[in-house]
């Protein structure tokens, strides 16, 4: 599933292991000591483990997994010219997690140059949607026209039952664009009524409303094709959904990761550009392999102390 | 009568709206009680902002504990509504997006809320390792199943597990930890959500047809249907 090039000479790789390493023998003796740790402690290398693969970056190399590749592939076979929706569905917390999936997402569609319908179901959507807008369809994509080649419909109040309404009818909810251009107005929506008009939504995010409510409101009753990324945490739920409601997940920093890992494997240009999912891997692996010591530490103590009591019965 | 009239308006509005979805031309029904649905919503959010404002206002005026706290509050949301209700600091006109680049809102969005909220979010892995510290313990059957299924997602989410088991022949590739956690994610907890979500979807529908034909009537604020 997965491939990993990681070279331990790497100096971040080096300091990380050394300091963690350390850190968990001697909390090791610690415990077989009868001792519990002290929370701050593991707070303490929690810290470590996620600040010294952010100093001294560690790398993978991450191939994806079926059900995030299924979402690649289905926008690749996409024809050129193609009505794509994209939801932003998510806050500033979820953003170090969706956004990057976010920005890979819109990437591959406009390199696919497919058209681009933008909307957010929370009101934080719309600003985070800027980001994207500036920093990667601005730098990356100057040639694509606002109207023409994509559109920002903005952020629009009343959770499902918005959905509910653009399943039928778009122009109900949302009469004109973020500038306040009537929809009649902008090209790309030329032929679109509804979200029944688009050839695949993709819902970004991982609270409520977000991919659950859209195949629910939208992807089953208007038989729209739904394809999601969201944080980690609500990943497990959507499992539920896929392949057949659910064309394909990106669940939370690995998701991203593969899926930018896919696009630079295909496309040469993407090799030069930020892959923040792939960067926070190395973070992300550190905490995790930090958080299943602490569960083996914590134990050793309940074995150790179990047996104390059972010598002691 | 004052029993009676939320009953029947309920009766009337559930039944027309579980008709429409079956019956095509009355598909707008469904389209206009949301359309009602939110603009009733938005006399809640005055509502609510009229309510913050009452709290913290009398909170400020009668220094009570942490007033400095509600203070803060009220000065954030005062800047929030007015640079985004009146425009205050945006480069475009009154019509022009609350999110325009470079205006006060989409400023104070990226410089201030984005990392507060971000931090946030960030300080649950802290809690996280802790709490698994002390509660991830093989004390029983089940939870010691848990326990290892924890341990096949943790590891299973990283490129470490692939390395871990990276050496295994191919014959055995099931045992590969990725392999694992994809088995987990996809079997034993596909299993749960869906009898979750069946489960819900029952419960949902049960009480949705009490609350509609009047037997269910605490939302009118009676303890007995």
């Amino acid at each position: 599933m997965q491939q990993l090039t990681l070279s331990v000479f790497q100096p971040g790789v080096l300091i990380s292991l050394a300091v963690i390493g350390v850190g968990l023998a001697l909390l090791l003796r610690w415990t077989l000591q009868g001792r519990e740790v002290d929370r701050r402690v593991i707070f303490a290398f929690i810290f470590v483990s996620v600040a010294t693969p952010v100093l001294f970056p560690i790398t993978f190399e991450v191939k994806a997994t079926p059900i995030a590749k299924a979402l690649f592939e289905k926008i690749e076979s996409l024809p050129e010219g193609t009505k794509v929706m994209i939801s932003y569905d998510f806050d500033p917390a979820m953003a170090p997690e969706v956004l990057p999936m976010a920005n890979a997402v819109v990437r591959h569609c406009f390199q696919k140059n497919h058209k681009l319908v933008f909307i957010a179901i929370w009101a934080t959507g719309q600003s985070l949607l800027n980001q994207t807008l500036q920093q990667v369809v601005a730098v990356e994509f100057p040639e694509k026209q606002q109207g023409i080649d994509w559109c920002n419909l903005g952020y629009k109040a009343g959770n499902e039952g918005v959905m509910n309404v653009i399943v039928t009818n778009l122009k109900k909810m949302f009469p004109t664009d973020v500038n306040s251009t009537p929809l009649e107005q902008i090209e790309i929506l030329e032929g679109i009524q509804s979200c029944r008009d688009f050839a695949l939504i993709v819902s970004l995010g991982g609270g409520q409303p977000g991919p659950k409510e859209w195949i629910l409101y939208v992807g089953d009753p208007g038989n729209v094709p739904i394809g999601a990324g969201t944080a980690a945490v609500s990943a497990p739920q959507l499992y539920a959904y896929y392949p057949k409601q659910l064309i394909g997940l990106l669940g939370g920093v690995k998701g991203a990761a593969e899926y930018e890992f896919e696009l630079m494997q295909k496309y040469e240009r993407f090799k030069s550009v930020d892959a923040p999912g792939i960067r926070m891997m190395g973070p992300q692996t550190l905490a995790h392999v930090v958080i299943i010591a602490f569960i083996m530490l914590g134990n050793v103590a309940y074995l150790r102390t179990r047996r104390k009591k059972g010598g002691a019965a | 009568m004052k029993r009676q009239v939320p009953l029947l308006i309920t009766l009337f509005v559930g039944t027309l709206l579980i008709v429409s979805v079956f019956v095509p031309p009355l598909e707008g029904m469904q389209e206009n009680s949301t359309l009602f649905f939110d603009i009733i919503a938005v006399f809640a959010f005055f509502l609510g902002g009229g309510n913050l404002i009452r709290i913290h206002l009398t909170k400020v005026a009668r220094k009570k504990g942490d007033w400095e706290y509600s203070l803060v509050t009220l000065f954030g949301f005062l800047l929030m509504l007015s640079s985004g209700l009146f425009k205050i600091g945006n480069p475009g006109d009154i019509a022009a997006a609350v999110d325009t680049p470079g205006s006060w809102f989409q400023t104070i969005f990226f410089y201030m809320m984005s990392p507060l909220n971000s931090t946030m979010y960030a300080l649950l892995a802290f809690f996280v390792a802790s709490a698994s510290y002390r509660a991830f313990r093989a004390k029983n059957r089940e939870a010691t199943i848990l326990l290892v299924s924890a341990f096949i997602i943790l590891l299973g989410q990283t490129p470490f597990g692939t390395m871990l088991t990276s050496w295994m022949p191919d014959k055995f590739s099931v045992l590969e930890i990725p392999n694992m956690a994809v088995w987990v994610m996809s079997s034993p907890n596909l299993a749960g959500q869906r009898a979750i979500l069946i489960g819900i979807g029952l419960g949902v529908v049960g009480m949705s047809l009490r609350i509609i034909l009047g037997i269910e009537r605490t939302y009118l604020g009676e303890d007995k249907g």
